[in-house]
């Protein structure tokens, strides 16, 4: 009897990790309250949500299954230029040019470039799979420069025309529409990662990450599992890339550039790979930060972004998040709860 | 009784070394058996080789009457066959009723499960918390596994086997640097273990092999040396010569 | 013809003494020091300097660059690298990106973003003909000294004490500490001659490669894929795979201009694919 009254709290104990908690909700309330206060930011603040969407879909790779990879960039170019693509060819009517139907269609295009090539990250080691996401990567960008007729090679995609959202709300110049859409959108994005990962799915990736030999003697199929998640974080990228391609009705080659990849990493590790949230908190000190530095010269906010990343690989470990859950931790443990031990990376 | 898990001349390599050779051997269902041998006889090698860890150089791994020599792990595992690792291979970073919850969502095919979070099946957290109150483990549910001591660690190996309802259960030293206090506790549960489950044990204990076993394969330098009943082990002058200290058999 | 082979050998000799000092980094330590391209810009820049500012002769640029990037090496060896050994690739790979800006925003800012030119010695300028082909004289003196860098380098470690060493322990670092072979000063030593050599071949390599602030970056992609064509156990598979890489890159670019940049990428992957343990027998359990 004691025992299944045992089984009740464990119950509520596994349950109670995916529950919505307070800071989450305020997070998600203070980001909304941004539009208000920050009128004039709006569309620097569409971008950090785009940036944190594509640092969010290399979470789900890196910080629970574990696969580092350098190739993130390239699905968001493809997502990119699929919505701009459509766009163009819808020439600003539906369904072609609808906004919505431009997202599924680059999660598509995303995804499925995502699964064919997820085969090759699973064997080897870190190394191996950077250099093969890499390369990857880079032969997409390549193509993309290439293939001028369809992607307009280095003078980028021009004449991208985007329907009203719903058929109701146009994008307008003060990037109004944009944030509540990308809002909207990121958000959405954000739920359903969220569910995936605290769902029987997520854990077994932490199992995968934690121990790929344990995790097939106990008949988990590791592989099948890597593809997934790989084919998912995949499609994701893609709508990051459809959103910036849509509310800037344009795609380059900028946009699936090596430095994508390379950017959106170090904003999951800045900010804490395995939360979640990690790419948030990482992209808004990023680009703030290559805001206020930038302005001053390039070099200075490239020289600082070096001394960070340097500080961080010696230092802080689990990125910002890391640092906050070590404090907190430390000083107030009880403030939000049971650490979430597995989320520790 | 009917063979549930046999080899047929099965070998394994690495380079020049022999580390398993040869070997046919043979598990009847429910069996209580012991396979012993110095240190580096090729025991661990000889459970990679039937869990799929490693692949044999030659030879065949037969489990119900089915090939499944070129079976991958997981395939092995969900047709009941489990092992524990020698050296502790477990979800460092998770805990112990998360690491058993994943276990048993594989066993019923539930893991890739999208949309419900981790706890919404309550037989599953049911059987878990009841597994682990089995080992002796229900105060430490919610810890971190890599922050248990070691004794513990190791209950949590044989639970995540147990986990998989496993017909037949390869136990790799599972008392293995195990603080004599917390020995007992281990032994305890192999003994309670059920019936129907056949059982390998590879321990360098003597005490506990005669404890346990009714039946003992010995394997030196990768072969079968000599299989038999305890006392016949026990007794053959040549396995007292390549492996038991006289003084160990002496109160047998 | 055979003057875009040379072209691509030269390229190719040239790769492999910028890349050998990862790669057998790489193999030692299981230490993947990307912004290794830093060290190469830096010898590109100690030549342009030296020369436009001081009016010092190129063959004199030479050593000077090995010395100065070779001291730089050692220094950050023991104060940053060797904290970086027992962590992971990724963070390896994270550290030397941040290097790599560093370098990369610290030149920019006192040398500016444009290539720096150096004007050759008349010795090494002009063509002359070798088998029937019109070469560049400057082209056959990087070919020769890469050449004879190449057999040096080849010959030290087949033959000298410390090349001994140095292989036992790239074979296997614990037997080779269990034999009281001091790994991690044959590593520093290793390491200040991986960096010199980078350097040289910066400085060396000033009238092929573009010397400007992007260069660690650009070059970074090419190492790594002589890393994984060529392995890192041994200096033969590195310097075959460069001079591979050099001649393909060269002809691809010639013949088939649209698609350059492409098959070494194909290459890359698909080498990766087919061979991933092959090529990272000593770095791949980790
Ligand atoms: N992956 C491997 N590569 C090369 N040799 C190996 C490998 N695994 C095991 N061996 C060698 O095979 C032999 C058998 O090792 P194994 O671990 O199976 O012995 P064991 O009987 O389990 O010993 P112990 O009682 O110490 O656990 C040893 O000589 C060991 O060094
Ligand atoms: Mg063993």
């Amino acid at each position: 009897m004691s025992a299944s009254h045992s089984a009740q709290d464990m119950q509520q104990t596994l349950l109670k990790q995916a529950r919505w908690k307070w800071p989450e909700i305020l997070f998600w309330l203070a980001l909304a309250s941004l539009y208000v206060l920050f009128p004039s930011k709006l569309s620097l603040l569409s971008e950090i949500l785009i940036l944190a969407l594509l640092a969010l879909s290399i979470d789900l790779v890196l910080g629970f299954a574990g696969i580092v990879t350098l190739g993130q960039g390239a699905f968001f170019g493809l997502g990119a230029y699929t919505a701009a693509l459509m766009g163009k060819w819808g020439m600003g009517t539906a369904p072609l040019s609808d906004p919505l139907i431009g997202l599924i269609g680059a999660a598509l295009v995303s995804g499925l470039v995502g699964f064919a090539t997820s085969f090759l990250v699973l064997r080897g080691s870190d190394l191996t799979r950077l250099m093969v996401t890499l390369g990857v990567a880079l032969m997409i960008e390549e193509l993309a420069n290439k293939l001028k007729w369809l992607t307009g090679g280095s003078d980028g995609l021009q004449g991208v025309l985007i329907a009203p959202i719903l058929g109701n709300w146009d994008f307008d110049i003060f990037g109004k529409v944009s944030f509540v859409y990308c809002y909207v959108v990121v958000f959405v994005m954000f739920v359903i990662a969220r569910q995936f990962m605290h769902a029987p799915f997520g854990l077994s990736l932490l199992a995968i990450k934690g121990n790929p030999l344990r995790a097939r003697a106990i008949g988990l199929p590791v592989n099948e599992r890597l593809v997934m998640v790989y084919t998912i974080a995949a499609m994701m990228a893609g709508v990051a890339g459809a959103l910036l391609a849509q509310t800037t009705q344009f795609a380059s080659l900028d946009m699936v550039a090596f430095h994508r990849s390379a950017d959106a990493l170090l904003i999951l590790i800045f900010g804490g790979a395995g939360y979640l949230y990690g790419g948030f908190v990482g992209a808004f000190v990023f680009r703030v930060m290559q805001d206020v530095l930038g302005n001053i010269t390039p070099q200075y906010w490239q020289f600082w972004l070096g001394i960070v990343l340097l500080l961080l690989v010696l230092f802080i470990r689990g990125g910002l998040l890391g640092l906050l859950r070590h404090l907190r931790d430390r000083y107030a443990p009880n403030l939000m709860g049971p650490p979430s031990s597995s989320r520790e990376s | 009784m009917s063979i549930v898990l046999e080899t047929k001349n099965l070998s394994k390599s690495f380079g020049g070394l022999k580390a398993t050779d040869n070997v046919s051997f043979q598990l009847k269902a429910g069996a209580r058996h012991a396979l012993i041998g110095p240190n580096g006889a090729g025991k661990t090698t000889f459970v990679n080789l039937l869990s799929g860890v490693l692949q044999p150089s030659s030879g065949s791994i037969w489990l119900d009457g089915q090939d499944i020599t070129n079976w991958t792990s997981r395939r092995r595992a969900i047709s009941g066959l489990a092992r524990t690792f020698q050296i502790n291979q477990l979800f460092v970073d998770l805990t112990p009723l998360q690491t058993l919850m994943i276990a048993i969502a594989e066993r019923q095919s539930s893991g890739a499960h999208l949309l419900h979070p981790v706890g919404s099946r309550k037989d599953h957290v049911e059987e878990s918390v009841e597994l682990l109150t089995r080992l002796g483990l229900a105060d430490v549910m919610t810890q971190r596994v890599g922050s248990l001591p070691y004794g513990r660690q190791r209950l949590i190996e044989i639970a995540l086997a147990l986990a998989a309802r496993p017909r037949v259960l390869l136990l790799d030293e599972p008392a293995a640097g195990v603080p004599e206090s917390e020995r007992g506790q281990i032994l305890d549960v192999i003994d309670a273990l059920p019936k129907d489950v056949a059982l390998v044990l590879i321990e360098h204990d003597m005490d506990l092999v005669f404890r346990f076993a009714k039946s003992i394969s010995v394997l030196v330098n990768g072969a079968l040396f000599m299989e038999g009943t305890p006392s016949q082990i026990a007794n053959d002058p040549r396995v007292r010569q390549v492996y038991l200290g006289e003084e160990e058999i002496a109160h047998v | 013809m055979l003057t875009i082979l040379f072209d691509g050998l030269a390229y190719g000799m040239l790769l492999f003494i910028l890349a050998v000092g990862l790669c057998v980094t790489l193999g030692l330590m299981n230490f993947i020091n990307l912004a290794h391209g830093a060290f190469a810009m830096a010898g590109g820049y100690v030549t342009a300097l030296l020369m436009n500012r001081l009016g010092v002769s190129f063959y004199l640029c030479l050593p000077a660059a090995f010395l100065v990037c070779a001291l730089i090496g050692v220094v950050l060896e023991r104060t940053l690298y060797v904290r970086l050994y027992e962590k992971t690739h990724l963070e390896q790979v994270l550290f030397s990106i941040g290097l790599i800006f560093v370098a990369m925003a610290s030149v920019d800012y006192f040398m500016g973003a444009n290539p720096q030119n150096v004007i050759l010695p008349a010795g090494l300028q002009g063509r002359i003909d070798l088998l029937g082909a019109s070469v560049g004289i400057y082209r056959l003196f990087v070919i020769v000294i890469c050449g004879l860098l190449a057999m040096g380098l080849q010959y030290a470690l087949i033959h000298t004490r410390f090349g001994a060493r140095l292989r036992a322990a790239v074979d296997d670092g614990r037997v080779a500490r269990g034999m009281g072979i001091d790994v991690a000063r044959i590593f520093t030593i290793t390491f200040a001659i991986g960096s010199g050599l980078a350097g040289l071949g910066g400085a060396l390599g000033t009238g092929i490669l573009s010397i400007d602030p992007a260069f660690p970056l650009k070059y970074m992609i090419l190492f790594l894929v002589v890393i994984s064509v060529g392995g890192t156990s041994t200096i033969t598979g590195p310097f075959f795979a460069s001079i591979l890489l050099g001649v393909a890159d060269v002809t691809g670019k010639y013949f088939i201009p649209s698609i350059g940049g492409f098959i070494i990428y194909t290459i890359m992957v698909v080498v990766l694919i087919l061979r991933p343990q092959g090529l990272f027998v000593r770095g791949g359990s980790k």
